[in-house]
């Protein structure tokens, strides 16, 4: 009498249907924990886009200023720096000269391709000084033909002192360096001619 | 398990009629706030930015968390409520300096981003509304809520020449706003509540129909593994 | 899958553990509403355990920005507000579950032979988890925080000849502070931590080893069958695994409508005046601690004042709490259960549920020479209980016992 009142497979469904509301139950809880980690409102408060005034920027000097805690290289290159950056003699030397392979998201669209910064203002360079191996802060070493850096192979950049990787003054990186991509240049644009704004994107115009 | 239930609802009715110690005999008017009603919010973060901003800080709220939860954007939040052009993920300090505030008051000017959650939305609303002139005070009023408050009738020109139901509407506004200020999580905790129930509801069904079903074995004593 | 277990199994008693607690664990399968509790403790421990994992993770023990932290829980970090409310609501929450735990101990004569040890881990752990919560609630450095502290404390600047340096030792400072809060923070997250744990899996080990009781007060291990499986036992699993979390969803449902509506329960569970950050200049109006150290609080304050100290007060509040330690030895019944015991005993505990009811109550009230009178009222009649128990536990006449559970 009692074994046919025992039904196992309603059991089985019951056990199943239990469980699995039960682990979405868990899921949803675990949601809000694990976003517990995420950047607070202060955080990204603190994140928010940093003013940099370059009208005294002399062409050779680098700024550094913090931008969502990290170090952000505001830098004047010459003509022959900028001449320099696309010669053949360098590029050959590059890993990802173009940006087009394994350093396709390493900046804006809107930045240009050998000089990596913004239309019509190519001498300033804005790079995040973030080292793309393990993150050492790269220094910066803009006297062509340094002889520790390789003599005439070397038309100046940045190199970390970490584990060795050499970047050229668009910030990218030589081939043979451990590091793996070029550095990321940072959203930013002008506010006017001399106030450079790091971490919103040009307004579109 | 009947008288269980009876000993539990008493309990509860004891600790509920209790529950009106410490205001003592001060009366305090029914805000009656809705903090779900978003029109009052904004009127009410309007007026206390043009009114209480100047020497009351909120410093535990940010200004985009305003224009997030009231439905604002930046830039109107920009226009309106911030009039000393911080970055709208600061926090909403207040431009007096605190010396010069007890030199004026004699006291400075509290925080006011928890004064909700410490006072109450009543008192709040009955302090606003309880100013009366007194000639012997320094601001020439006096306060039925808070005898010899050191803080002028800020209001006043809400009030003047205007019907009484306008001005506590406005007064209503603010004290929603602060009250939103005191608990901005407020907002989406009880809309969550819902859906939390419900799945619980949904769970506890799921849970006691699986708890008959293995205690059917207990039931007709056969809950010998069947091998 | 065999073999796997069977691999573990060489290495580790898991297949054994898991039928010696659970599988093969023998329960009186007549437990009733008042067995959820157990079960129901240990979910909010773990509740306790990761909401306060994560809280910690935002909060600064340091008095000049612990407020601010606790502000900053509850906007900037995303869900802080939740996680907060859980581990706050939870701290209460845990208390109504152990006070329930406890009654039931007390209806079913739980803390008899051979559980006095059980019942003694139990109230070593009710202890210490009266300690974690004050502490824990210190650290929002509130008004309450900080003015329930000094009271509190004070307490041991008031035992005799070494009661002013145990003050500054504790303390570590020459008054409440930084440094006090620091080590109450180190305290509420390591030490007592690992205390309740280790209290917890020998309040475990002790139950396992004796057999739960339960409401008929019956050993079920006295009436076995020839398999040496107890008559009235069923295994843990899958019965009460079942049972449990149909009770655990039920008590989350509940616990979850006072996190998403009340969290503070009306300032029973947060107090209004904690919303104010300490001020060492100004006492709040009317201070007192958490609902659920209130009995004890008023047992305090109903103690006047001797030979110019407090002392004796607080030698009463210790009393209080060390005599429920006796409770094995101070009954003489010989029945455990509320359902074979005298007349008398159901009368006298329910004078008990209501001394320490109102014990709670006036210790939230205000001192008025009418609650003062009805602290000491309920303080004798709260001690009488246990005075007397050997006295009423062996008159009256109690029921017989049935052989077999009832139901």
């Amino acid at each position: 009498m009692p074994e046919q009142t025992i039904d196992l497979k309603k059991r089985r469904f019951l056990t199943q249907a239990t469980s699995v509301v039960g682990a979405v139950g868990v899921g949803f809880v675990a949601w809000p924990f694990l976003s517990t980690w995420k950047p607070s409102a202060r955080t990204r408060a603190a994140g928010a886009p940093v003013d940099v005034d370059i009208s005294k920027l002399q062409t050779g000097q680098l700024v550094r200023v913090l931008w969502r805690k990290k170090p952000v290289w505001i830098f004047k290159r010459s003509a022959e720096a900028l001449a320099a950056l696309e010669s053949d003699t360098l590029i050959k030397n590059l890993s990802d000269p173009d940006g087009s392979g394994y350093s396709k998201n390493q900046q804006p669209k809107y930045v240009t391709t050998s000089y990596r910064s913004i239309k019509n203002r190519e001498e300033v360079g804005v790079i995040v000084g973030v080292c793309t191996h393990l993150g050492c802060s790269p220094t910066y070493r803009p006297e062509p033909g340094a002889a520790d850096l390789g003599g005439d192979s070397w038309k100046g950049g940045f190199y970390c002192p970490c584990h060795g990787s050499k970047f050229d003054l668009a910030g990218r990186v030589y081939a043979g360096a451990p590091a793996p991509t070029n550095l990321v240049i940072p959203p930013y644009r002008y506010v006017s001619d001399t106030l450079i704004r790091i971490g919103v994107d040009p307004e579109i115009s | 398990m009947k008288t269980h239930l009876k000993t539990k609802l008493a309990l509860a009715s004891i600790l509920l009629s209790f529950n009106v110690f410490a205001a003592g005999d001060l009366y305090l008017d029914h805000a009656n706030t809705d903090i779900s009603d978003t029109a009052s919010l904004q009127n009410g973060a309007k007026l206390f930015m043009n009114y209480c901003s100047g020497c009351h800080a909120i410093s535990f709220m940010r200004y985009n968390r305003i224009a997030e939860d009231l439905n604002l954007s930046d830039s109107l939040v920009a226009e309106h409520l911030m009039f000393t052009g911080e970055n709208p993920g600061e926090t909403i300090t207040t431009a007096m300096p605190k010396e010069g505030a007890v030199k004026w008051f004699g006291t400075a000017p509290p925080d006011l981003s928890l004064v909700a959650r410490a006072k109450g939305t009543d008192w709040i609303y009955s302090y606003l509304r309880g100013f009366y002139e007194d000639d012997s005070k320094v601001f020439g009023v006096n306060n039925k809520v808070l005898e010899n408050a050191s803080m002028p009738d800020v209001l006043w020109s809400l009030k003047e020449g205007r019907p009484e139901a306008e001005f506590d509407q406005d007064v209503r506004d603010i004290t929603n706003f602060l009250d939103y200020v005191g608990e901005p999580a407020k907002l989406i905790r009880t809309k969550l509540g819902a859906w939390v129930l419900s799945f619980l509801g949904v769970l506890l069904v799921l849970a006691y129909l699986l708890k008959k079903e293995y205690w059917k074995d207990v039931k007709y004593g056969i809950w010998r593994p069947r091998d | 899958m065999k073999n796997k277990q069977s691999w573990i199994d060489q290495r580790f008693p898991l297949t054994k553990v898991w039928n010696e607690h659970l599988a093969e664990y023998y329960t009186p399968r007549n437990f009733n509403f008042w067995y959820f509790f157990g079960s129901l403790a240990i979910l909010m421990l773990v509740m306790q355990f990761v909401t306060g994992i994560f809280l910690t993770m935002h909060f600064k023990p340091d008095s000049a920005n612990a407020f601010a932290s606790v502000e900053y829980i509850m906007r900037d970090v995303e869900w802080g507000w939740l996680v907060r409310y859980l581990h706050s609501v939870g701290a209460s929450a845990f208390f109504v579950v152990i006070y329930l735990h406890m009654y039931r101990g007390l209806l079913y004569g739980s803390y008899k032979g051979p559980r006095e040890l059980l019942w003694i881990l139990g109230m070593l752990l009710y202890i210490v988890l009266m300690a974690e919560a004050f502490m824990g609630y210190v650290l929002p450095w509130g008004q309450m925080s900080f003015w329930g502290a000094q009271v509190i404390i004070s307490l041991f600047g008031s035992v005799p000849v070494i009661g002013p340096d145990l003050l500054v030792w504790i303390l570590g400072d020459y008054a409440l502070g930084d440094a006090a809060l620091n080590r109450f923070f180190s305290l509420h997250v390591i030490a007592l931590p690992l205390i309740l744990v280790v209290l917890v899996f020998l309040h475990l080990v002790a139950l396992h080893a004796v057999g739960s009781n339960n409401p008929d007060g019956i050993e079920i291990k006295k009436n076995k069958d020839k398999d040496g499986i107890p008559k009235d036992g069923i295994p843990f699993h899958p019965y009460f695994t079942v049972k449990d979390t149909m009770g655990v969803v039920a008590f989350l449902w509940i616990f979850c409508a006072v996190v998403f509506y009340a969290p503070g329960l009306n300032g029973y569970f947060l107090e209004h005046a904690n919303f104010i950050e300490a001020n060492p200049l100004q006492t709040p109006e009317h201070i007192a601690p958490l609902w659920y150290l209130t009995p004890f609080y008023s047992v305090l304050r109903a103690v006047p004042p001797m030979f110019g100290s407090q002392f004796p007060g607080v030698l009463a509040m210790g009393a209080s709490l060390l005599i429920l330690f006796f409770l094995p030895w101070l009954d003489r019944s010989p029945v455990k259960s509320i359902r074979y015991r005298s007349p008398i005993y159901k009368w006298v505990l329910g004078v008990f549920v209501v001394s320490f009811v109102m014990l709670g109550w006036l210790g939230m009230q205000p001192v008025t020479p009418l609650n003062a009178f009805l602290a000491r009222v309920f303080t004798v009649l709260y001690f009488a209980f246990f005075i007397l128990m050997p006295w009423y536990t062996s008159v009256g006449k109690t029921k017989e016992v049935p052989e077999r559970l009832t139901e």
